[in-house]
């Protein structure tokens, strides 16, 4: 007989507004913190599941000989992940409460699949982490919370998971609580709150736990209910106060004549006759309308597809990129930049590739490697060459120029990936300008 | 950014919003919250916004895409989101339906409407040539054609030269699509491969095949049910009658009412009912079920899927029962 979590489901997911707001947010740790199973117990205790999902867990879990419900399934869902109970691929969920809606990156923890763990990563607005207090911090969590760290994201709610097994010691939570705090500091992180939770009990997740008097914090619903959320494509142009940027995607051609330039609002907003630069061409022109399929609009803001009427003909394909004039991009074909390497191959000085910056591509080359990331030490260390799944520093000359940000300012602008020619695959993720840590 | 790293450990309550109303609790409201930076878009402003984006960026690095459409919800906000994706000008590819046969007709007459009225080009595939042709075997008058239509689709891309196909899949409708990239890779057999999808990061679609290999293309893949009815709400998207309330004779099979028709007829003690019915999903006749239900308008739709305690799927698609991984086992074929 296959045993039920305790809280019953009841209700359904909620009637949203037109107009909620979005936290995206990803969860990362090492493979067998529990994860997965955390994301089923939120989603089950929300009761965000239906229950023809409930049911088909339960038959899943009993078919495999589980005495009780395996929560994880509700994420793992693929035959080769449930037969091994590990998770390979981001499995993307989505839930609401009546303060706001969530997009969920249920992130793999193996080593082999960072390049997955980085998919999730690197639209999210905050990073759920699982660590379990058994085995304290390993250096896979490290890892992946200096790849977060990097890709931007700065919050960071952290679950000392299976406290249970502790006997809820305090001890046991205050060494992750320490261990977190330096990491945090170190890596510039914005905010980082420490959970002791059960994942698979449900203590602390959306119920709070008596298990724990000595702890009075938040709950992990609490702590993602009360977090910064941005829509992660408003988040760096927007607050670092930077003029609109936009990569052109495609040229519409006008009825009666004439050109409009289509592409997502970037940075600051834009505002019918502001002034601003073609790049990388370096060409002035002023904004003569800015068009949508529902109308024109006085003013156009960041994360909008829209497209621009410029008031002089000028020559404008894909690729390139409308700017205001405050605090343009950089036009340049030679840039440092921190990349994940994902390929089995490692990355050398000399090598060709394909990088794709906004909307263009084109051929690149690795002019030097300057040094690997040490997830432990937390410093660059000399390297020639990056191995599968290192972080490090490298500088790349590309065949035509890009205008391009630091990944820190702006993170359309300032990100890339780069494609292996022969295989056309997406070998490294990469972000203009070398990561910025506090020693 | 150069803030101090604040750990915030046993003392400190969180800045929420309201007092914890837990959601599916009576009395649990509603509330429109004041967006983060003054951000002026809402969630179905971002999501639209996003599937243009992706829309316009497979229609620029693919040569020869197209636009899967049968006449369900999905792929009728898909369509609406191309055609928004382009104006003034026309869609700029054409639009493929993969018909089984087994058609409700107000869908048939629906899809026509629908793309006449957007000056798009129609292809329609024909799961009935592909049995013809021998390509696959006839299952029999009254069977589903539901998994053929894999066969049919990929004949139709190899022989259009097709590198990219929109699809109006979402994320949320089943565990295996939850697992897939927005640009999802398929090989010269049309296979996909969950263990080996591409990166995906940040807003970079990187969307290059090689010949005889192709993309599938999810623009929606972030929109829930209640996403799409609201956003069809907004829009005022019209869509085919049977999503709506009406009167049918519908016979219970396997928990499912299947509407009578000339492929679905009463099987030993299964007996003829006039009910109150709507689809939640379109998709082959003689494997969707209608719910009961009196919704008759957007409105009442809305409340409808809000209140729901079974999925989309689990509720109306015969083809999701055959096994724990019905849909993924699909999905590696080739389907859609």
């Amino acid at each position: 007989m296959t045993k039920m979590p305790s809280s019953p489901p009841a209700g359904g997911p909620e009637l949203g507004a037109d107009t909620m707001d979005l936290l995206r947010f990803a969860t990362i740790g090492s493979v067998d913190d529990g994860k997965s199973t955390l994301i089923g117990r939120l989603l089950f205790d929300t009761r965000q599941l239906f229950d023809d999902q409930v049911d088909a867990i339960s038959t899943a879990s009993e078919r495999r000989g589980l005495g009780e419900v395996d929560l994880s399934f509700v994420t793992d869902g693929l035959r080769a992940e449930r037969e091994q109970g590990i998770t390979i691929d981001v499995a993307y969920r989505y839930a609401a409460t009546p303060h706001r809606k969530f997009v969920i990156a249920d992130c793999p923890g193996h080593v082999q699949y960072t390049r997955n763990m980085a998919t999730g990563a690197s639209t999210a607005d905050l990073a759920l982490v699982l660590v379990d207090v058994n085995a304290g911090l390993r250096e896979q969590s490290r890892r992946h919370i200096c790849i977060a760290a990097l890709l931007g994201v700065d919050q960071l709610v952290v679950c000392a998971n299976k406290m249970d097994l502790v006997d809820w010691d305090k001890s046991a939570y205050q060494g992750i609580v320490d261990e977190m705090g330096s990491l945090a500091h170190t890596l510039g992180l914005a905010s980082c709150t420490v959970i002791p939770i059960s994942a698979l009990n449900g203590d602390n997740v959306v119920d709070r736990s008596d298990a724990a008097p000595w702890y009075d914090g938040p709950t992990v619903l609490d702590a993602l209910e009360s977090a910064q959320a941005g829509g992660w494509a408003s988040q760096h142009g927007l607050r670092q106060g930077n003029g609109g940027r936009l990569p052109v995607q495609w040229v519409l051609r006008q009825p009666g004549g004439g050109r409009s330039y289509a592409g997502m609002v970037n940075g600051g907003p834009f505002r019918t006759g502001d002034p601003v630069i073609v790049l990388p061409q370096g060409q002035y022109t002023t904004i003569r309308a800015i068009e949508t399929a529902d109308g024109p609009l006085p003013r156009a803001e960041v994360g909008l597809s829209i497209s621009l009427k410029l008031a002089d003909e000028i020559d404008i394909s894909r690729g390139d990129l409308i700017s205001s004039l405050e605090e343009p991009p950089t036009v340049t074909d030679n840039f440092e930049a921190t990349v994940c390497w994902f390929h089995e191959r490692p990355l050398k000085a000399g090598d060709r590739l394909k990088i794709k910056h906004t909307t263009r591509v084109t051929p690149v080359v690795v002019e030097s490697v300057e040094g690997t990331f040490d997830v432990n030490a937390l410093e660059l260390l000399e390297a020639t060459e990056l191995r599968e799944n290192d972080i490090g520093v490298v500088r790349l000359r590309t065949a035509s120029s890009l205008a391009l940000d630091t990944y820190k300012v702006d993170r359309i602008t300032g990100s890339f990936v780069l494609i292996d020619e022969l295989t056309i695959a997406t070998v490294a993720a990469g972000m203009v300008g070398r990561p910025s840590l506090r020693t | 950014m150069d803030t101090a790293a604040t750990l915030s450990t046993s003392r400190a309550r969180p800045l929420s919003a309201a007092p914890a109303a837990r959601p599916g609790q009576p009395g649990a409201s509603v509330t429109a919250l004041v967006r983060p930076y003054g951000h002026p878009l809402g969630h179905l402003d971002l999501l639209e916004s996003l599937a243009i984006f992706i829309i316009r960026e497979v229609a620029a690095e693919s040569e020869r895409p197209v636009l899967l459409f049968s006449g369900g919800k999905d792929s009728a906000v898909l369509l609406h989101l191309a055609a928004k994706a382009f104006k003034p000008g026309s869609i700029p590819f054409p639009v493929l339906h993969v018909d089984t046969g087994h058609n409700f007709p107000e869908v048939l007459d629906y899809r026509d409407a629908q793309v006449e009225a957007l000056g798009a080009r129609l292809l329609v595939a024909k799961v009935q040539d592909s049995i013809d042709q021998g390509r696959v075997a006839d299952p029999g008058p009254v069977a589903s054609r539901n998994r053929l239509q894999t066969t049919t689709l990929l004949d139709a891309i190899n022989e259009n030269r097709f590198d990219a196909a929109f699809g109006g899949a979402r994320r949320d409708e089943d565990k295996a699509r939850a697992k897939e990239r927005v640009l999802s890779f398929r090989d010269s057999f049309g296979q996909w491969d969950p263990k080996r999808q591409r990166p995906e990061l940040w807003q970079l679609y990187q969307g290059s095949v090689r010949p005889g290999e192709h993309l599938r293309a999810f623009p929606l893949s972030d929109f829930t049910e209640l996403d799409i009815w609201q956003y069809i709400r907004r829009e005022k998207i019209e869509l085919p009658s049977i999503y709506y309330a009406h009167t049918r004779s519908v016979i219970e099979r396997d928990g499912m009412l299947l509407a009578v028709s000339e492929w679905v007829s009463p099987q030993g003690a299964e007996v003829i009912e006039e009910a109150t019915v709507r689809y939640r999903t379109v998709g082959d006749a003689t494997l969707t079920g209608a719910v009961r239900s009196e919704a008759s308008t957007v409105e009442d739709i809305i409340h409808e899927v809000s209140a729901s305690r079974i999925s989309e799927r689990g509720a109306t698609r015969g083809d999701d029962r055959f096994s724990e991984t019905a849909m993924e086992d699909r999905k590696r074929e080739g389907y859609f």
